[in-house]
């Protein structure tokens, strides 16, 4: 049956199969291929010798060095919180204020509250720290909740309305228009009057009536400048800086329906060097009271 | 109608087919009505009308055929030449719909914002829909097509049985209809390139046993002494994704009327089950099927013999051996078992040159014909897909390296390669398969317009290059970033920084994906129109057998 030939063009003979007018040549195997081939088999032996491999009934071949991954990523492990921990050993210590005035200190706060930043907080913060809708900016000095290195610790260390922490921050602004304390219509005339003083004027709005709602209703917590109180993370409204957004519609929605936003308590998630060493390095983010 | 047809009794596959078919209609119903969540009654419904269509156009086909369709006619063998058209028409169709969602979800990647909010075109339901359509469907479709092509023209013999090549070919795309809406449905059993659920894998069971046996059958029925080197590969490709998929979805359904299922596997040894399949769908799926395409297109288009028999041998048998060892360098530096991994990584290492036998035997068919790239961009495209082949054969050890997939694991880097893969391979070794196959099918000439082959060929190369560097150049970024340590011990970049910096390689990503969907584009309109108005050929299709000899 075998039909040999040999090819024209590169004369090399042909295995005499055909099928649907295809040929196979009978060339050798590639020496090269052959050689390298047999260089990685060896290899792949040689490999199996040197490190763990082939499993057994209980065990398995252990290589000539007994290289362990598990073993070296706990040696690394624990050599780099070796690391940490010496050049961080003053910090569990020190005052926040200790450390914010011993270069050293500083040094390794701001390195360790940069990396825990960028872990924890940034995806709500941003990595710059410059904040989104909802989210504050930190990076100017408008707080929410004090500035001070103190005031950062604490809402670090507790949260701002997180449940599982007794301590943490609550600030309760009531939903104006959804629990239905204020008409629409008053609703938008307190928002077109807090626009004012910050100088958004709004077109048709009574802004006599808004102040005095915002007496009756808002001053309580903002203050009777609207300059904001800390202790109640009431917001200054003043200052045109907002956190959900400067508008009319957008300030209509917040009094509507208040907004609670909620940070998560660090405390017992991350070791207290770290949640002072986060303090420290917002606070030197440029807005630090 | 009028005349009397000689009318066949109805056949035991007919018969047999109509009763299947009629009884699984009703069996759907029962659960369209009894089905716990709305997914199951989607999917029922969609099985109820398909499988009553099915029934009922096979009986419309029985009351309406004559004699029985000959196996030759004039001494030459009468191939069945619709399930391939059909499966053509469906690559084509399903690769424009991967490619597109592929590009979608770049999009996404760099613009979070294309989300749109919704459940159904987040990124986790969008991302199994692309990599199933570009490889199960688009990938798929070209496999059935041409393995059920080649199979009959290598071994002189028309495709065993009338029925059962219709049967892949229709049931395969409705498993791809099933899992593809089912993703968009949330319906998964999150096993990555085995997201379908458990009623879908046991359609899919029932389409691919049927598929191996029409293939067998064929094979043993053919005319020819010798079973052709492409035919090797198929039959491997078939049997051992058969075997894969049988292992990795054994699982078991929360109620039969519901979609929710659990896997039996659990812990690690869901995790190595889970690559031995991933992996090996790369070896035997992507590898092994399309180098059966290669082994038949590329010597066929440049009209010369297959470089080495020998070589085709040796490489084939130490590729099935070698590959299906190579699984655990997916699971590098996890909890699997240092020695599992080091057997990942050696076999990876062993498989470099079998897989290179392939490439070899692919551009060395070539030595005498070169001259032919410069005229043929059909044989260009299949040619540089031999090529990236080849490139990515090497890289794949490379990276299943300990030390070097430390750094690429995770990262863009792996999503580079699979793509070079993926897109120079597997698109392009399949374009030329559909540039040389649709005039053969629908007996032209040749195609419409090769001018139209050549812009698709370097709009889609350019493609491939700007996505393949975009994601070397992030993914060793990235590496790089994750693993850097400040003097004082803490990591030197946030994740978030990470991800930011790859923004511009997502915009480059998204552009390259962009250009090989144009090429694509292309495609579908030359092959549409060699197809609808391209010039008949006269008698034999060029190319396609017409120095077709008798092997004795």
């Amino acid at each position: 049956m075998a039909n040999k030939h040999i090819d024209e063009l590169s004369g090399i003979e042909t295995t005499g199969h055909e099928w649907d007018g295809l040929k196979e040549l009978n060339n050798p195997l590639p020496r090269w291929w052959l050689w390298t081939f047999y260089a990685c088999v060896i290899w792949a032996v040689g490999y199996w010798v040197v490190y763990p491999a082939w499993p057994l009934v209980t065990d398995y071949t252990r290589g000539m060095f007994g290289d362990s991954d598990r073993l070296r990523v706990q040696r690394e492990v624990s050599e780099l919180e070796a690391l940490r921990a010496t050049n961080g050993a003053g910090l569990a210590s020190a005052s926040l204020e200790d450390i914010r005035s011993n270069p050293d200190y500083l040094q390794f706060a701001l390195a360790n509250g940069k990396a825990a930043f960028g872990d924890n907080c940034a995806p709500c913060h941003g990595s710059g720290a410059a904040g989104a809708k909802g989210y504050p900016n930190l990076n100017d000095d408008d707080w929410l909740w004090g500035g001070t290195l103190e005031d950062i610790h604490t809402t670090l260390e507790n949260g701002i309305r997180w449940d599982a922490n007794d301590d943490t921050r609550i600030s309760d602004m009531p939903a104006f228009g959804r629990d239905g304390i204020l008409e629409s219509g008053q609703i938008r005339n307190v928002a077109a009057y807090v626009l004012s003083l910050s100088g958004t004027t709004t077109e048709g709005a009574d802004i006599a009536e808004g102040q005095t709602l915002f007496a009756d209703n808002c001053a309580a917590c903002h203050g009777e400048d609207a300059t904001g109180t800390k202790d109640l993370g009431a917001p200054n409204l003043r200052d045109a800086i907002w956190l959900y957004g400067g508008d009319l519609p957008t300030v209509v929605e917040t009094i509507t329906n208040s907004r609670h936003g909620v940070m998560p308590a660090w405390g017992g998630r991350l070791d207290e060097v770290t949640i002072k060493s986060l303090a420290v390095y917002v606070h030197s983010l440029g807005g630090g009271q | 109608m009028a005349t009397a047809i000689q009318r066949r009794p109805l056949s035991i596959g007919e018969g047999g087919l109509i009763a299947a078919m009629t009884v699984a209609a009703l069996v759907c119903l029962i659960v369209v009505a009894k089905a716990e969540d709305q997914a199951m009654a989607f999917h029922a419904a969609l099985a109820t009308l398909a499988s009553g269509a099915a029934a009922f156009l096979l009986i419309k086909r029985y009351t309406e055929r004559g004699e029985a369709i000959p196996q030759e006619i004039n001494g030459k063998p009468n191939y069945q030449l619709g399930p391939v058209k059909l499966a053509t028409f469906f690559a084509v169709f399903w690769g424009l719909a991967g490619f597109l969602v592929g590009l979608v979800i770049a999009l996404q990647l760099a613009f979070p914002v294309l989300n749109f909010d919704l459940p159904w075109t987040t990124f986790g339901r969008l991302r199994p829909l692309h990599t199933s359509a570009v490889i199960f469907a688009f990938g798929g479709n070209v496999l059935l097509a041409t393995s059920f092509y080649v199979v009959q023209r290598t071994s002189r013999t028309r495709i065993a049985g009338e029925l059962g090549s219709w049967f892949v070919v229709w049931g395969y795309n409705f498993f791809i209809l099933i899992a593809g809406t089912g993703y968009l449905l949330g319906v998964t059993q999150s096993k990555e390139y085995a997201e379908p659920e458990w009623y879908a894998d046991l359609w899919l069971t029932i389409v691919w046993v049927v598929y191996l046996l029409v293939f067998l059958a064929t094979l043993w029925k053919r005319k020819e002494p010798h079973i052709y080197v492409a035919n090797w590969f198929y039959l491997a490709f078939i049997v051992t994704i058969a075997m894969l998929h049988l292992v990795n979805n054994a699982t078991i359904p929360v109620s039969v009327f519901g979609t929710k299922s659990y896997i039996v596997w659990s812990g690690m040894q869901d995790a190595m089950t889970q690559w031995w399949y991933g992996h090996n769908a790369v070896g035997f799926f992507l590898t092994a099927g399309f180098l059966a395409i290669m082994y038949y297109f590329v010597p066929k288009r440049a009209d010369r013999p297959v470089y080495s028999y020998r070589l085709s041998i040796v490489h084939f048998w130490s590729l099935i051996f070698l590959y299906i060892w190579a699984g655990p360098h997916h699971l590098h530096y996890t909890a699997t078992p240092q020695w599992a991994q080091t057997l990942g990584m050696t076999f990876s290492i062993m498989l470099w040159m079998p897989s290179w036998g392939g490439m070899i035997n692919g551009l060395m068919t070539l030595s005498g014909a070169w001259d032919k790239l410069r005229t043929d961009p059909v044989l260009r495209m299949l040619v540089v897909s031999v090529a990236f082949y080849g490139m990515s054969t090497f890289e794949g050890p490379l990276m299943s390296i300990r030390a070097v997939n430390s750094l690429s694991h995770y990262t863009d880097w792996t999503i580079g390669h699979v793509h070079s893969g993926a897109l120079g391979w597997v698109g392009f070794v399949s374009f030329g398969a559909l540039y040389c196959l649709v005039p053969w099918l629908w007996n032209r000439k040749g195609l419409y317009s090769l001018k139209l082959v050549n812009w698709h060929f370097w709009t889609a190369t350019i493609g491939i290059v700007l996505y393949i560097s975009a994601m070397w150049v992030s993914g060793i970024l990235q590496g790089l970033m994750w693993r850097s340590y400040t003097a004082l011990g803490f990591l030197e970049y946030s994740f978030i920084e990470t991800v930011e910096a790859m923004h511009p390689f997502y915009l480059i990503r998204a552009l390259g994906g962009a250009l090989f969907l144009i090429g694509a584009v292309i495609m579908a309109y030359n092959l549409w129109m060699t197809a609808r108005h391209g010039e008949e050929a006269e008698a034999e299709p060029v190319g396609a057998g017409a120095r077709l000899q008798p092997a004795e």
